[in-house]
């Protein structure tokens, strides 16, 4: 790796870098424990592929904040989308509920990127088929704008205003080839 | 994947890790108080079903159902096939109503593949003839990687074939569509295949299978980490391709002193119906190595994995079977 990790070379513009992800995800573990009065039924739900290991960093701050143990899973909405028949058939994530359900919890699902909306329609869709929350959350990494339907984020860690050509990618330890965390913008190919 | 799933030997290895991988995802369903996905809303899925099944039919029927899928069940009794109607004006017809998918069970070798010819929707070949199985040998596959290569707690380790396990099948290769399916699929995914039976109960062609060939059971079942027994049906008891019911369990039967020899994690399978006593012993049968209740199980779920693949993306233009 060359000591310049030029933003152009991983295929766009840097908008948020490793200690700036750190500092939201901190600030938005704050705010869940706030909102949800110290986070005693909050169960933090990432949706795949991002959302699950921020799910899990926010649950990490959360316990170190607090000193409990926030339950934490993914919820995969492939078979819920409605952009199904517009692709070949998908490989599916990983549903994986923490032990106590999601029966009269504060759920807060947790995604890298809002943007259409329709995955967080989906993963609602979803999370009624699997218990009946108190209420539901949305915390997202990245707000970029641009909404197909009425959903609003409650926990943004940056407000990214784009054009509907750009892309934005999020790139974190857990899951991509990377050696620091970035959110990175360009234009789609 | 293919529009299509007529034979196991059309499924690349890739193929056959997606489709057990989603199987994988779509088994924590069945455990849930609300036991439905809308992923196949709209479509149609037409069982056709010129030979008795319960499990198969039943199978598919549910799997098609928790996908939200409207099913359509035909069966050849009581049909216009016993008015002397052919399969292919069947399919007409089927494919006159708009079916999606067309699973089917017929007694001839190739009715799935000759079906696949005349309707627009997936054909899902659920047993035709003496030929092939596929769904059947994907859920064997599916089973003996859940009890042998099984996911850590956290998910991971999903994506893995059946390296080195030797898996022995047992009894009758020569009409079982089972068999066949298996020793196409278990290959693919690295397993090594040995196939146990009477000369007169294997296929002239078992040579060019990717499989060994052996016709002692004894001597095979310590080396084995998984044994699958095969129904010997009664229609061929009474024609002369073993001397009795009685030598054939003797010599080809799993029963609790045979099961003895096999190593400590091994498994026992059979996809069903079982002959107790004939093939395999009832203490063998119940005992917790055997995985025949859990077969039936992962059938629903495989088989939703199957439609799901086919049916729940986009339509392929022009990808022919």
């Amino acid at each position: 790796m060359c000591a310049a990790t030029s933003s152009q070379s991983r295929g766009g513009l840097a908008v948020l870098d490793a200690q700036e992800i750190r500092r939201a995800l901190t600030r938005i573990a704050h705010e869940i424990l706030e909102r949800t009065h110290g986070g005693e039924q909050a169960v933090l739900l990432g949706i795949p592929t991002r959302g699950v290991p921020l799910a899990r960093r926010l649950a990490a701050r959360m316990g170190e904040f607090e000193g409990l143990d926030v339950p934490c899973g993914s919820l995969d909405v492939t078979l819920h989308r409605d952009d199904l028949r517009l692709r070949p058939a998908r490989a599916l994530g990983r549903t994986d509920l923490p032990a106590g359900g999601v029966d009269g919890k504060t759920v807060v699902l947790v995604d890298d990127v809002l943007f259409s909306g329709r995955t967080v329609r989906a993963a609602l869709d979803a999370l009624t088929d699997l218990g009946r929350p108190r209420a539901v959350q949305l915390a997202v990494l990245v707000d970029r704008g641009h909404r197909e339907l009425p959903i609003r984020a409650d926990y943004v860690g940056k407000n990214l205003p784009t054009s509907q050509r750009e892309t934005v990618r999020v790139l974190l330890a857990e899951v991509d080839d990377t050696d620091s965390d970035a959110v990175l913008i360009g234009d789609s190919a | 994947m293919n529009r299509h799933l007529i034979s196991a030997a059309d499924l690349s290895r890739d193929d056959t890790l997606l489709i057990l991988d989603t199987a994988e995802e779509l088994s924590s369903v069945t455990d849930r108080s609300i036991k439905k996905l809308p992923t196949l809303r709209g479509r149609t899925v037409v069982n056709l079903f010129y030979e008795d099944s319960t499990r198969t039919r039943i199978s598919f029927e549910a799997a098609a159902k928790r996908l939200s899928a409207d099913v359509i069940n035909f069966s050849a009794k009581g049909s216009s096939v016993a008015k002397g109607e052919s399969l292919k004006d069947t399919a007409l017809t089927l494919e006159a109503m708009g079916a999606d998918a067309v699973v089917i069970r017929h007694s001839a070798s190739g009715a799935a593949h000759r079906l696949a010819g005349w309707v627009k929707g997936s054909v899902v070949n659920a047993g035709d003839g003496t030929h092939e199985h596929p769904t059947q040998a994907l859920i064997d596959a599916f089973t003996i990687r859940r009890r042998l290569r099984p996911r850590g707690p956290d998910g991971t380790g999903g994506g893995q074939g059946l390296d080195g396990l030797r898996v022995t099948i047992a009894g009758d290769v020569l009409h079982g569509r089972v068999a066949r399916s298996n020793v196409l699929l278990l290959s693919t995914l690295g397993a090594e295949v040995t196939l146990v039976a009477p000369p007169t109960l294997l296929p002239l062609a078992v040579g060019s299978w990717p499989c060994n060939v052996s016709y002692d059971l004894d001597s095979e079942l310590p080396k084995s980490d998984v044994v699958m027994m095969l129904r010997v049906q009664q229609e061929r008891m009474n024609a002369a391709y073993f001397p009795s019911v009685r030598e054939y369990s003797r010599r080809y039967g799993l029963d609790a002193s045979r099961m003895a020899k096999l190593p400590e994690h091994a498994i026992v399978m059979h996809p069903g119906p079982m002959n107790r006593g004939v093939e395999i012993a009832a203490e063998v049968a119940d005992s917790p190595r055997s995985t025949i209740v859990e077969q039936v199980a992962n059938g629903v779920t495989v088989r939703m994995a199957v439609l799901y693949l086919l049916l729940g993306g986009a339509e392929l233009p022009g990808v022919a079977q």
